[in-house]
């Protein structure tokens, strides 16, 4: 059982919370994720560490409410138990020797990008961060991020708060003012991601993904959270999350969460509840 | 005088046509009486060959003999010697080419029900007032076991009669390996898993779940920092291997291990489960082992309505126990033999319709000694399914070989050990699938039990 040091309200679709799991909080890297079970009888899914407290022995996550289960951890309260809590699961994000990044995040998964952005600028390198949102009521970690990143920059969708526009404007720009960056790292819904690496494709910059494909074990076990990349399957858990994002096939990667989405739409929940929908 | 009826006395099960829309276990186990009467049918052979087909060499006869006397607990004593989980193998252990495979009776009809009379003795033993065996004194020796399927069980409870103090480290949130997230409910009902955890939690055995070891703590960690003076690796065989032909990502291709995991250890086949699965109309499995049946005998409780079990070699080489073949058959499982996928057909919205089939013929024969399916140039033809599920095999996980300093694998992953499961790096020892790759529930509990052995001579040579 995992205790639940602190619960923090971010905005109305995302909390955060504090989970004492001192093991994962000792070996956590950026990038890497744990699998919960929100109660005793529940699904089992993957949330990215968002941080760590080695001293407290805490490891932080940030989700969104979007279904049964997250709805359902939203739901436990400081000093509630979380009954299942495995990791640190997943490879490290590869972000030794860089100088200097863009992280493009993009709603809940600026809450993935934020641990990397924090390692990159520990290593002293020079971060740019581009957060996007969809309105001034979802954004989330500006704190954080201004403090780790050289250059921040806002975005939400209806321009009410920061720039009007989608990330990939302020990335194109950025990119062509000059800036070297010697990666874009990537994280956030797969439309984002797949624009981003259209806009840093054709400069040739090294772009890192962070893929979230449904999951079940975590391990290599199952093989549900299979993708093509570089036109080879590869499982997310175990290989990824992060990959090359010239060689991921979003289209493939989409269609399959766009036919769950079909699915839910159809109000197929009784014989198939395989929703899919993206972490936006 | 031995009772000579030819045929096993008939193990009593739900009937087809109930069973192939519930979860509940298929075969029933024999009364009291028909177990006896069974019995009866035992020659006693001097020479014993059933025991030498038995990778555990259980004493049968003898066994059997006290069932016929009906002194079931004499003969739960007598099984228990050698064998740690029998309700279990009395279930699932492929008996007719083991120790059934060898019975006199069966040269003149059928063997002795051997497994059916192991698992009426173990379920009647589970059956009776909970005596919890009493945790031996510590030796202080402390030993870590990685997966808790039947070889990680086995080796951490011998090593915990011994007097070792034992910790389980499992990477899921349930301990029982292939028998919780695998074997179906129809097959091997949980509770007889959970039972059997219990027993061995009794004798001191610290279950940890939720503890991948590689991640959370390598072996060098365990064994440098924490104390443990060996480790036992029982991690199985869990790779799913997929056929790398087109379509194999569409939407409604599953690995038997999701198909299952979900299924099974998520409890999906369940109204209330928070975990989905999807409840096809027309399944298409791949391949022709327990696995496979497993999964077109799930999909069929799930609501399809037509599950194919394609394979590519003939019917005689159906690597799945008889018996499930023939249950898979009872309930109306369609097999396609010597039937190869080329491609998995979908619609614009990249959703499984079909699958290409190639027929295929028997050749020469190849390194197994089987003769090799070669394709019938032309043959191909299409059937419509909405789900496919891949069951063609699994390999071991090399998370570990890649966390631990000096661990030997071979080329496609089983860990290097020599018989007595002693790996290539000291003091650390592996068996069951990680070792064999997929194998059987009694020979992955035969490699612990020697393991545990050879672990216990290991610490006390090195404690001289
Ligand atoms: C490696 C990884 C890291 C992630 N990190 C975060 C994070 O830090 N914060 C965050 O808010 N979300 C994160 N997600 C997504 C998160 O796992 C899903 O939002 C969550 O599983 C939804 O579960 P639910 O029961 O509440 O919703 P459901 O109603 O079951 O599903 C809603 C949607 O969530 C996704 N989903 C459902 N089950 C799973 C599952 N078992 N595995 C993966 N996705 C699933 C599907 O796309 C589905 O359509 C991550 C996913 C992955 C794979
Ligand atoms: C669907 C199916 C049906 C089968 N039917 C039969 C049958 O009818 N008869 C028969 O004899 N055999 C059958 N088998 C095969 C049999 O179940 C296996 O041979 C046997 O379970 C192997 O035991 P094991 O202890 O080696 O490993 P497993 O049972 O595979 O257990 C390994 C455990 O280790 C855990 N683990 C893995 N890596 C780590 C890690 N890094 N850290 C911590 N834990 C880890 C896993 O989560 C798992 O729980 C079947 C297998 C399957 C999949
Ligand atoms: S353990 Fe398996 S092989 Fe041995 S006697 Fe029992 S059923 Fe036969
Ligand atoms: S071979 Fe058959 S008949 Fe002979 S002792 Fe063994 S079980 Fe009995
Ligand atoms: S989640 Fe099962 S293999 Fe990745």
């Amino acid at each position: 059982m995992y205790r639940i040091l602190k619960k923090k309200v971010l905005n109305p679709t995302v909390t955060l919370m504090e989970v004492e799991a001192p093991l994962i909080a000792a070996k956590a890297q950026p990038g890497q994720f744990i699998i919960l079970r929100a109660d005793k009888d529940g699904e089992r899914i993957p949330l990215t560490i968002s941080g760590c407290d080695k001293e407290r022995g805490s490891v932080r996550i940030i989700f969104q409410l979007v279904g049964a289960t997250t709805k359902q951890l939203g739901m436990l309260n400081e000093g509630d138990m979380i009954p299942d809590f495995v990791g640190p699961l997943g490879n490290p994000t590869p972000i030794d020797g860089l100088k200097k990044v863009c992280v493009v995040g993009g709603g809940v998964g600026c809450a993935i990008a934020l641990p990397v952005a924090e390692k990159l600028h520990e290593n002293g390198c020079e971060v740019h961060t581009i957060a996007g949102f969809r309105n001034k009521d979802l954004v989330i970690l500006e704190d954080e991020f201004k403090a780790c990143s050289d250059k921040y920059i806002l975005m939400t969708d209806d321009g009410s708060a920061g720039e009007k526009g989608v990330v990939t404007m302020p990335l194109e720009k950025l990119i062509g003012s000059g800036e070297n960056y010697d990666m874009v790292i990537a994280i956030g819904p797969l439309i984002m991601m797949k624009f981003v690496v259209k806009t840093t494709k054709p400069h040739g910059v090294p772009t890192t993904v962070s893929m979230n494909p449904i999951m079940i074990d975590g391990t290599g076990m199952c093989g549900g959270c299979r993708l093509t990349v570089g036109g080879k399957t590869r499982f997310a858990c175990v290989d990824g999350p992060d990959f090359d994002g010239f060689e991921v096939d979003f289209d493939e990667a989409m269609k399959r969460g766009a036919m769950y989405r079909d699915f839910e739409r159809h109000a197929y929940e009784k014989s198939c509840h395989l929703l899919n929908k993206e972490v936006e | 005088m031995p009772n000579m009826t030819p045929k096993k006395a008939a193990m009593p099960t739900q009937p087809p046509e109930e069973r192939r829309h519930n979860f509940r276990e298929v075969a029933l186990g024999y009364s009291a009486e028909t177990a006896m009467e069974e019995a009866t049918r035992c020659l006693n052979c001097r020479h014993k060959p059933c025991v030498s087909g038995c990778p555990v060499h259980i004493e049968i006869p003898r066994f059997i003999e006290q069932v016929k006397d009906g002194d079931f607990g004499k003969a739960y004593e007598i099984i228990s010697r050698t064998s740690s989980l029998p309700a279990v193998c009395g279930r699932v252990c492929p008996q007719e080419n083991q120790c059934e495979a060898r019975c006199v009776r069966g040269k003149n009809g059928e063997p002795v029900g051997i497994g059916r009379l192991e698992r009426f003795v173990a379920d009647w033993h589970n059956a009776q007032e909970e005596v919890k065996p009493e945790k031996p004194v510590s030796n202080g020796h402390k030993v870590a076991v990685i997966g808790s399927g039947p070889s990680g069980l086995t080796c951490a409870g011998d090593l915990a009669k011994m007097g070792y103090e034992v910790t389980v480290f499992e990477a899921l949130h349930l301990a029982g390996g292939v028998l919780v997230y695998g074997i179906p409910e129809f097959r091997l009902p949980k509770s007889i898993v959970q039972k059997e955890v219990e027993t061995i939690q009794a004798l001191g055995v610290k279950i940890e779940t939720n503890m991948v070891i590689g991640r959370v703590l390598s072996i060098d960690e365990l064994m440098d920092e924490q104390g443990f003076e060996a480790v036992f690796i029982g991690s199985g065989a869990g790779l799913p291997r997929f056929m790398n032909i087109k379509g194999e990502n569409l939407c409604g291709v599953y690995s038997a291990n999701e198909f299952l995991t979900r299924t099974n250890l998520m409890k999906a086949y369940r109204e209330e489960s928070a975990t989905p699965i999807m409840h096809a109309k027309r399944v298409a499995v791949v391949g022709g082992g327990n696995v496979a049946m497993d999964a077109a005998r799930s999909a069929l409780r799930l609501g399809a309505s037509e599950v194919t079990v394609v394979y590519r070699r003939s019917e005689e080489e159906l690597p799945a126990r008889a018996e499930e073949v023939s249950h898979a058959k009872q309930e109306g499982v369609v097999f396609r033999m010597l039937s190869n996928p080329v491609e998995i057909l979908g619609d614009e919205n990249e959703f499984v319709t079909g699958m290409k089939i190639q027929q295929m013929e028997l050749g020469e024969p190849d390194a197994s000694g089987r003769r090799r399916p070669v394709p019938v140039e032309g043959s191909e033809y299409v059937i419509d399914v909405d789900a496919v599920i891949m069951a063609i095999g699994t390999s071991p996980n090399p998370l570990l070989k890649f966390t631990t300093k000096g661990l030997e694998t071979k080329s496609w992953g089983g860990i290097v050990a020599d018989e007595s499961g002693q790996t290539s790096r000291e003091g650390v020892f592996a068996g069951g699938d990680a070792v064999t790759g997929a194998a059987t529930v009694i020979l992955a509990m035969g490699e612990g039990k020697t393991a545990a052995a050879a672990i216990d001579e290991y610490i006390k040579n090195k404690s001289k």
